[in-house]
């Protein structure tokens, strides 16, 4: 009885082709091999890509990390002339304009996509949704443009009469010329918007009808199953495209340019001017004369490069910490 | 306590199909009532024209009247009130996967507002014991989301959430289709003892489960409720062709 049978009287053994270890074109010839390689190589591109990224930006910045260290980080003077470079200015102008832009973009582009998803027509909600993604489409230098000629024109009129209410505000202090973190923020937030719009519609659209049915089951409004049910549903969905957004504006560059006045300070005043990481090493790239200058514009990349993957990894650790308690069987 | 529920001569239509045909029915309070039949023959619709849930998708359409206590649910008052009097649970467990299970239960009262927390717990303590789950989650409730639990106890959560805006009736819709055996057990007795709380309502495919919970049941055929009668009467001896074929497995 200790012997297991598995074969009984009449049944054929399986043959012998099933058990023998098939060769690697067989295997290819299946087409799960294929898919398996072909997938993983698009896989590993990546990782090879941000190596040679990282690694390159690292070389070609090493006069400039060798002669300034940690210095440059936190030193806000940036001379080309007397070889003094200091990176500090341009990283607060770049992650406040991000930041700002995405305060203002946030509830525009959420409640845009709340709109489009639970309350308008289908047929409206499709026809605003191609408009939105054709403005994600837009060049940039084209907002720069609307930014010089339409939005610089239009804060410095209102601007006046905000500032005797508010000018006591530090951030609002000060005059307004035009040029300025607020405008850059302001465009950029324009930009990002429709990053928002149509990545969060299209998850609020996926939420499950049993999720939406079952608050409304309870006697929800259609606002209560809206806020209540289905925007925590989707919520890991929408911060996705915030990050998007976020990504956008740190590495935005031209329209930025264009409108945030391209001075190397650091001021309290959002409505002074300032400079961005990207502005500066696109607007000082070709002019790079000697060794140290240019490869502090390239340890600048560098920077970027770490703000952005320190600021995504904050945006995501916020998301666990959101997320806890979510435990799915 | 439960109420009864009186429907006259209702039809329902999504888009151009008309799904039920004059339905009226006497549901009696405090007992379970089971409604049978082969699927699309719009025993669901029905339970969903109870609680106004049919009309909220935008081609629907709803005639005819239903009586809660004397007052009529679509002349005289809005669909979020009638909600409220008249819970449901669904076919499928649908708790929501974002909530503690706490936080389910209370996600109705949430909704009226003016509860200090304090009360919140008593009545989501209360409606979980009442639907069996308070030992099983009772250390975990406010840790744990409600997706965390297994398929039974998500539907027993979903009993509990229903239960704690305290309805008078509670719409059931195939509430043990989607459980194992040892689950759909579970919420059998579970009806048996709400019974002396609450109206209910089960749509069921499961003829014996009809049997076993339902004092009263209906046949529903093509849009048309063939019979209704006492349970007993409809599984022993049925006053129509129709449902003797059915439930003697002839067809459906």
């Amino acid at each position: 009885m200790g012997n297991v049978v598995i074969s009984t009287p009449g049944m054929p053994l399986p043959s012998e082709k099933l058990f023998r270890k098939q060769t690697l074109v067989e295997r290819l010839r299946k087409g799960d091999e294929a898919v398996h390689l072909l997938t993983m190589a698009g896989g590993w591109s990546i990782i090879l890509i941000t190596g040679l990224l990282v690694h390159h930006l690292w070389v070609y910045s090493r006069i400039a990390r060798h002669q300034f260290g940690w210095h440059f980080l936190v030193t806000s003077t940036w001379d080309p002339v007397n070889g003094l470079f200091g990176a500090w200015p341009f990283v607060y102008g770049t992650v406040v304009t991000s930041l700002l832009a995405l305060i203002i973009a946030i509830p525009i582009g959420l409640g845009a996509a709340i709109f489009l998803a639970e309350l308008a027509p289908r047929s409206v909600s499709n026809a605003l949704t191609f408009l939105i993604e054709l403005l994600a489409a837009v060049p940039s230098v084209v907002y720069g443009l609307i930014g010089i000629f339409l939005l610089i024109p239009a804060l410095t009129a209102i601007m006046p009469t905000f500032q005797k209410f508010f000018g006591w505000i530090p951030i609002f202090s000060g005059t307004f010329y035009g040029v300025s973190y607020f405008s850059a923020s302001v465009i950029l937030a324009i930009m990002v918007v429709p990053f928002i719009v149509s990545i969060s519609r299209e998850v609020l659209l996926a939420v499950p009808i049993a999720q939406r049915e079952a608050m409304m089951a309870l006697g929800a409004t259609k606002w209560e199953v809206t806020w209540r049910t289905v925007v925590p549903y989707a919520r890991q969905g929408i911060m996705g495209s915030v990050f998007l957004a976020l990504a956008r504006a740190l590495g935005e560059t031209m329209a930025v340019t264009m409108v945030i006045g391209n001075v190397a300070q650091v001021s309290t005043s959002l409505m002074a001017p300032g400079y961005t990481i990207a502005a500066v090493i696109a607007n000082e790239f070709t002019e790079a004369t000697g060794d140290l200058y240019l490869h502090a514009l390239i340890e600048l990349g560098l920077v970027l490069f770490a703000v952005t993957m320190i600021i995504n990894a904050l945006a995501r650790l916020l998301m666990l910490s959101v997320r806890t308690g979510e435990v799915v069987s | 306590m439960g109420a009864a529920i009186e429907v006259n001569n209702l039809n329902a239509w999504y888009g151009s199909n008309h799904i039920l045909h004059n339905i009226g029915i006497s549901i009696p309070a405090n007992q379970a009532t089971a409604l049978i039949g082969p699927s699309g023959c719009g025993k669901s619709t029905f339970v969903r024209c109870l609680n106004r849930m049919h009309e909220t998708n935008p081609i629907a359409r709803v005639s005819g009247s239903v009586r809660l206590g004397g007052i009529d649910l679509y002349s005289d008052m809005e669909p979020v009130a009638v909600r409220r009097r008249i819970g449901m649970v669904f076919q499928r467990p649908n708790p929501f996967p974002t909530m503690s299970i706490f936080e389910n239960v209370a996600s109705g009262l949430r909704l009226s507002g003016g509860l200090r927390r304090r009360q919140m717990e008593e009545i989501c303590e209360r409606s979980l014991r009442r639907a069996a789950l308070w030992d099983e989650v009772k250390d975990i409730w406010k840790k744990r989301s409600g997706a965390s639990l297994s398929g039974g106890q998500q539907q027993r959560l979903c009993i509990a959430r229903a239960l704690a805006i305290d309805p008078e009736v509670l719409l059931m819709d195939e509430p043990a289709s989607a459980l194992d055996p040892i689950s759909t057990s579970k919420i059998e007795d579970l009806i048996f003892e709400l019974k002396a709380d609450y109206t209910i309502v089960i749509v069921t495919h499961n003829m014996q489960q009809a049997a076993r919970v339902a004092e009263m049941t209906g046949f529903f055929l093509n849009g048309y409720l063939v019979e209704f009668d006492a349970t007993t009467k409809i599984f022993t001896n049925p006053a129509d062709k129709r449902t003797e074929d059915y439930i003697t497995g002839r067809f459906g």
